[in-house]
């Protein structure tokens, strides 16, 4: 069978999947729709906070991000597991113990204040709406790339996916759903990679293979080979980075308190029956997204090296058909500059921005472009965003392989969608309405408001999905950002240090909000050309800001709450009590 | 039930332990020392390349479930564990109502 038949048939086994589950997992109260009833398995919660946190950008761009950036990459592996330890060892426990439905809840009752609610609302709202529209795009470009439809149209039909699940089950049926999603992308993720890596190294375990020697070139291990022609290249060595150390550090530590900050992952930790089991299923959720976050860097070798090998020097006429595939929908783009018919590709930008593409073909068949060329003799442009999906291809694996691949990038961007659309919706039908706005509806009627909130959040997400905000890929700095310096700082206070009161707490999310939303702003939006070390404070780029949001964050809270009056009795008493698991 | 501010006390220590050894290996051998280490080969790796990609990720795995098998000890000593009945019995949330 070709490509697209066997895309259609894998998509479509893995929705059918997905609907049965939501039929046999309907929500009957806002327990069931919020937090799964408290019932759900450590494991099943492990695999669901896996298929969660792994969205279609650690599952579609995290590999090819890290093929491009080489050792420096690091930061995103480190970055988004060496959350879930803080999360473990700081926040899951404790708030499974405090045992209501959303963090907004938490840093209200907590901190005693409506305010501090609200605060927490529109950060929540924020991030999760930043993070839900990349989601979207990632369907629609999944669709169009293999089922050959439109954007729109693959954006709609996911829509209607997440849409049937999560209205009829909130958090039970997504639970659920997500469970069948990890074992659909893990097992897409798992297979092109053993396959590559056996083909390349003859090793089947590629997290082994991309430090053995090569098959082809015997005697030679596979990263000297890359460092090789890397370097030959221009590109410098595949094994050693670039970034300065303290913006290194700064991203890294942003990426993992920004992690253990997402509400969306948070909530999870609210399904579990028990304090323990809270503790368990971080390290469950932990030990199942290793398996992906460890098999990437591997696959971002061999990706990088299969592609130096496929495409440098050739002939474009004799490029393969995949080359042609993400030309034809803008994603590869081969400006001929020295007319010789073959691709140069060295470090350097073949041209300025992204590609926009005249109606006309050049000599050799290539799509033509009206960019101004960079200053480089390199003439090829490829979107990092492909490499894992055209990496089966690259790699000449069978048609099935490819097809996989498509229904696990499918169930990553959806699964994760699911869990934002939730936490969108809660934080609407729970936290503004029943805590704040209406206090007075009963189970039923909130019940109902959840379900219309998260039917109006996917027709908004749809909507960006269709209609991107130009600047989704900046703004997922922001939400790690916010993450970092809002959420993370308040919980972890109000948890470890009882004296915490509103008034500080309150000020420092302001601060932490203000000064790294301000600093993303003006460096992404306002003056994007000062976007370099030479302006950035203490040399931190905007993605590392969060860390000194946080930092901010603390030291405010700290020096306003010493000035002002310690928090209530009760409060005190609620901080006793989520401290130990029993009682 | 044991004094409880022991029980907290010994469970900071933990924690502390453990995120020491979080960030020796994620910033001190991944980051601060990853240009020292890569001059040691580790198979086909460069040793501090190795940590900063594959090596960090499975030491994570490992504290966390170190801190697992430690915290249902410390519960155990201190009597402060949920019993089986507990089952959301014991949040926050059922008690108010």
């Amino acid at each position: 069978m070709d490509i697209q038949t066997l895309t259609y048939v894998f998509v479509s086994i893995s929705f059918a999947l997905y609907i049965g589950i939501a039929i046999w997992a309907r929500a009957g109260t806002t327990d069931d729709f919020y937090v799964a009833g408290h019932q759900v398995h450590p494991l099943a919660n492990g695999m669901a906070t896996a298929a969660d946190w792994m969205s279609a950008a650690s599952f579609i761009s995290m590999a090819g991000l890290i093929s491009f950036m080489g050792s420096d990459g690091a930061m995103y592996l480190m970055g988004w597991t060496g959350g879930y330890v803080l999360l473990a060892l700081l926040l899951a426990p404790y708030l499974r113990k405090f045992g209501q439905f959303t963090v907004p809840d938490f840093v209200g009752e907590r901190y005693y204040s409506n305010t501090a609610r609200t605060v927490a609302i529109i950060c929540a709202l924020f991030v999760s709406f930043t993070y839900v529209a990349g989601q979207m795009r990632g369907v629609g470009i999944v669709f169009s790339r293999f089922l050959e439809v439109d954007i729109t149209l693959g954006v709609l039909i996911g829509m209607a996916i997440v849409f049937f699940y999560a209205v009829l089950g909130g958090m039970k049926g997504i639970t659920y759903t997500q469970v069948a999603q990890y074992c659909v992308l893990i097992f897409a993720f798992m297979v092109p990679a053993i396959f590559i890596s056996i083909l390349m190294t003859g090793n089947p375990i590629p997290q082994l293979g991309f430090g053995s020697e090569l098959i082809a070139d015997q005697g030679v291990y596979l990263l000297d080979k890359l460092d090789g022609l890397s370097t030959e290249l221009g590109f410098g060595k595949y094994t050693s980075g670039n970034k300065s150390t303290f913006d290194m550090i700064c991203i890294v530590a942003a990426l993992m308190v920004g992690t253990a900050g997402l509400p969306h992952v948070i909530v999870r930790f609210f399904t579990v029956p028990k304090v323990r089991d809270a503790r368990l299923s971080a390290g469950y959720a932990l030990i199942l997204i290793a398996i992906l976050y460890t098999t990437a860097p591997a696959v971002a070798s061999f990706a990088r090296l299969n592609l130096i090998n496929t495409v440098s020097e050739a002939n474009y006429s004799a490029t393969p058909e995949w080359f042609k595939n993400w030309e034809a929908i803008d994603l590869i783009a081969w400006r001929d500059k020295n007319n010789d018919g073959k691709i140069q590709y060295v470090a350097g930008d073949a041209f300025k921005g992204k590609p926009i593409f005249t109606s006309g073909n050049g000599p050799s068949g290539e799509r033509l472009l009206l960019n101004v060329d960079g200053g480089s003799v390199n003439e090829l442009y490829i979107d990092q965003d492909i490499m894992v999906l055209a990496n089966p291809e690259i790699a000449q694996l069978p048609n099935w392989v490819v097809a996989l691949v498509v229904a696990g990038g499918l169930a990553a961007a959806l699964s994760t969608a699911a869990g934002l659309l939730l936490v969108i919706s809660t934080s609407i039908a729970h936290d503004l309405f029943k805590k704040m706005l209406l206090p007075s509806i009963t189970d039923k009627q909130e019940l109902l408001f959840a379900r219309i909130a998260v039917g109006v959040a996917v027709l908004i997400a749809g909507y960006f999905g269709i209609n991107p905000p130009g600047f989704v890929a900046q703004v997922v700095a922001f939400a790690f950002g916010l993450a970092a310096s809002t959420f993370f700082p308040v919980i972890f206070m109000g948890i470890f240090y009882k004296r915490m009161n509103k008034e500080g707490a309150i000020a420092g999310m302001i601060s932490g909000l203000v000064f790294t939303a301000s600093y993303i702003i003006y460096f992404k939006f306002i003056d994007p050309s000062a976007n370099n070390e030479n302006h950035w404070w203490f040399g931190v780029s905007p993605e590392g800001s969060g860390t000194l949001g946080m930092t901010l964050n603390f030291m405010v809270a700290f020096t306003v709450s010493s000035l002002t009056a310690a928090p209530p009795k009760n409060v005190q008493d609620l901080v006793e009590r989520i401290r130990v698991p029993r009682g | 039930m044991g004094d409880p501010k022991q029980y907290w006390k010994e469970n900071v220590g933990l924690v502390v332990k453990l995120l020491s050894i979080w960030f020796i290996v994620s910033f001190g051998m991944g980051i601060l020392f990853i240009d020292y280490l890569n001059e040691f080969q580790f198979f086909g790796f460069p040793f501090g390349f190795w940590m900063a990609q594959q090596g960090s990720i499975y030491v994570f795995v490992a504290l966390i479930f170190f801190y697992v098998v430690k915290m249902n000890v410390l519960d155990k000593k201190f009597g402060v564990q949920e019993n089986d009945d507990d089952i959301s019995v014991n949040s926050v949330k059922k008690d108010k109502r």
